[in-house]
């Protein structure tokens, strides 16, 4: 099974978000940037079936912030092949507009299983993963937690997670795209020689894909901290005093004596 | 033992003899003073004895799936009483879980965790690196950050990772830097540019991890114009001195009890304030059983008037494990779910054992694990766990908190 994964670059949680001068975007200059979890849960999906039925991995990603090291690291883990679309924007363009560059760079892969995370917290206008099957005229089933080969040959089994932890086994004729939202298990942990040798020996294959991006439909018209609520209570002092408070309001609501 | 029969373990054995610390694991005559010595081997699939025994035997596979292979906390019990001198501690088991992972076998989901946040963020806490200094916010003295400002000092100072960024630990910090300005000391420290130093690291075999710290903590010294470095954290200390130098990166470097014991005599007319304690002190494993420097931390604490200082049972080389060393802090909920016990929990009763009201430790580690250890045994209230350096900057007037 030739199996392509979309890896993202989506900015860091860890530093604090800061909004940019111009008020409608966030300031990506500090920002540093991780694999989209959902992402690497997609990775580590193609990972498992290659493993238990051969095939290949190709992992295609937009030159953007630090994708460098989640490159390596999926090459570290067992990716066979790495696309780099050449991208040299400040900021990766909404899904919609996204889909079309990744569309062009996958189309010459010849996939039967496309892989994408089925959502990443910086998407604006909706998930990648449907645009892109879209956009690749292929099927698709998103929110997808685990994949296994079909008994049939050229299909494969997703478990599809619906609302109250309803799961469903559906049968897939491929080509498809899939949204995973979690792997069959947590992406691997890989160790870091290995990367280290990825580093060395990895190549990765550009891709100049000529998608001409469309002006985006959705334009943001300013961005702000969140507002405290009228029934928000903002708790401010030092570690004993904010603990104090919570406690008395507790107390209040009748939750603890 | 067998001789080498040409198997991946014995050829793992077999690379570890070519290493110059302690002796071939073959010399192994499976006396088993290592698994009876180790606190959590009654609990292990495969204690030390045993995972030379399987590993020669031609069993490595098992011993790279067991569990037990990640229950080691690095107290270096087993290699101390070793009678043919193997290092067990520091070359058997980081090899073999190295040797786990390259053969894919993934190490417990927390170390992974905290692998990664080293990895990524240059400290085992998960936390923004350009937080770092957080720790030294509003400080009374003067702080110089080398890396913005670079100057000859005598000491760099590397702060740590949970001095820098664990609430509980921050004072340590900020008192060990009031101390060292009151001495007069010339030192600075690399601010947001300090990394980890790696033992958890390397002592849980991620070799790799600790190349690429090694790597960056060298370029980040030699670009400084230091003395020596001091260090809080015990097992910084043990990396700084012994791992380091295996890749050419030498720095002199101090544990800081046994920078202070230097300065014994400018310190003993600034202990003005008495502090009225029966003190314990716990032997931390690296700067303690490892190197087997036991008297500084205590001469520091007979320095401080109104201590009174009593030992444990189990003191000096026979110390018990406080159980977090070389990654141990990340692996609790993996001890206990394969048998194993707290071992934090067991060493805080002993030093309540000695009728002692406070707990003295000298590793970032200790602290909080000893302080959870006395909430859960019902010693809250009745065992304070206090660093050193606490201790001696509440008595010379220059701490920031006291301890109800």
């Amino acid at each position: 099974m030739n199996i392509v994964v979309v890896v993202r670059q989506v900015p860091d949680l860890i530093e604090p978000l800061e909004i940019a001068s111009s008020g409608d975007a966030l300031d990506l200059d500090a920002a540093s940037f991780i694999i989209n979890e959902s992402d690497d849960h997609a990775l580590e999906q193609a990972l498992l079936l290659k493993e238990a039925g051969g095939g290949g991995v190709t992992v295609v990603a937009l030159d953007f912030g630090d994708v460098d090291n989640s490159l390596y690291a999926a090459a570290a883990k067992g990716a066979d092949r790495i696309v780099k679309i050449a991208f040299d924007g400040d900021v990766p363009p909404p899904a919609r507009e996204s889909a079309a560059l990744y569309a062009e760079a996958i189309k010459p892969l010849g996939a039967d299983l496309v892989l994408v995370g089925v959502q990443a917290h910086d998407e604006l206008d909706g998930g990648l993963s449907p645009f892109l099957a879209a956009a690749l005229g292929m099927p698709y089933v998103g929110v997808i937690r685990g994949v296994k080969a079909g008994d049939a040959p050229g299909s494969v089994v997703a478990c599809k997670e619906f609302p109250g932890a309803v799961m469903a086994r559906m049968n897939v004729k491929l080509p498809a795209l899939l949204g995973i939202l979690g792997a069959d298990q947590p992406p691997r942990y890989v160790p870091v020689s290995r990367i280290r040798g990825a580093m060395k020996t990895a190549q990765f294959e550009e891709s100049a894909v000529a998608a001409a991006v469309a002006e985006p439909l959705l334009k943001v018209g300013g961005l702000s901290p969140p507002a405290p609520a009228a029934r928000a209570e903002m708790l401010a002092g030092s570690e004993e005093e904010i603990a104090g408070r919570i406690v008395e309001i507790l107390a209040e609501k009748g939750l603890v004596k | 033992m067998a001789p080498p029969n040409g198997d991946k373990g014995t050829a793992l054995l077999e690379k570890l003899s070519r290493i110059d610390s302690g002796k071939p694991p073959f010399g192994c005559m499976q006396c088993g003073l290592c698994a009876a010595t180790c606190p959590l081997g009654p609990a292990m699939e495969y204690p030390p004895r045993k995972l030379i025994l399987q590993t020669i035997a031609g069993n490595l596979d098992k011993v790279l799936t067991s569990p037990s292979l990640w229950m080691c906390v690095a107290c270096y019990a087993c290699s101390k009483r070793c009678p043919r001198g193997i290092e067990l501690t520091e070359e058997l088991w980081p090899a073999l879980r190295d040797a786990a992972m390259q053969e894919g076998h993934q190490p417990p989901a927390e170390l992974q965790e905290t692998f990664q946040n080293v990895f990524k963020y240059g400290n085992v806490l998960g936390k923004s690196p350009r937080q770092r200094l957080q720790w030294a916010k509003d400080l009374d003295v003067r702080v110089l950050d080398l890396s913005k400002d670079p100057k000859p000092v005598d000491v760099l100072w590397l702060v740590g990772c949970y001095p820098s960024y664990y609430p509980r630990n921050q004072g340590v910090a900020r008192s060990f830097a009031r101390i060292m300005t009151e001495l007069g000391v010339s030192w600075g420290i690399l601010g947001t540019k300090e990394k980890a130093v790696g033992e958890c690291d390397r002592m849980f075999g991620e070799e790799g991890l600790f190349e690429t710290l090694v790597e960056q903590n060298r370029q980040l010294f030699d670009e400084q114009d230091f003395g020596k470095i001091v260090v809080l954290d015990p097992h910084a200390f043990r990396a700084l001195q012994s791992f380091y130098p295996r890749f050419g990166a030498w720095y002199p470097v101090q544990h800081y009890t046994q920078f202070l014991e230097e300065y014994i005599e400018q310190l003993k007319p600034l202990m003005v304030k008495p502090v009225e304690a029966v003190v314990t002190y716990h032997d931390n494993c690296c700067v303690g059983r490892r190197c087997e420097c036991y008297d500084p931390p205590r001469e520091l604490l007979k320095l401080i008037p109104g201590v009174k200082l009593v030992e444990m049972s189990r003191n000096r080389d026979d110390s018990l494990c406080c159980g977090g060393g070389g990654g141990g802090m990340w692996l609790d909920a993996h001890i206990v779910a394969n048998g194993g016990r707290r071992l934090s929990d067991e060493r805080v009763q002993q030093a309540a054992d000695t009728g002692a009201d406070t707990l003295a430790v000298s590793c970032p580690y200790e602290l909080s694990r000893f302080e959870d250890a006395a909430k859960v045994t019902g010693l809250e209230g009745k065992l304070k766990v206090r660093d050193i350096i606490e201790l001696m900057a509440e008595s010379m007037d220059l701490g920031e908190r006291s301890i109800a």
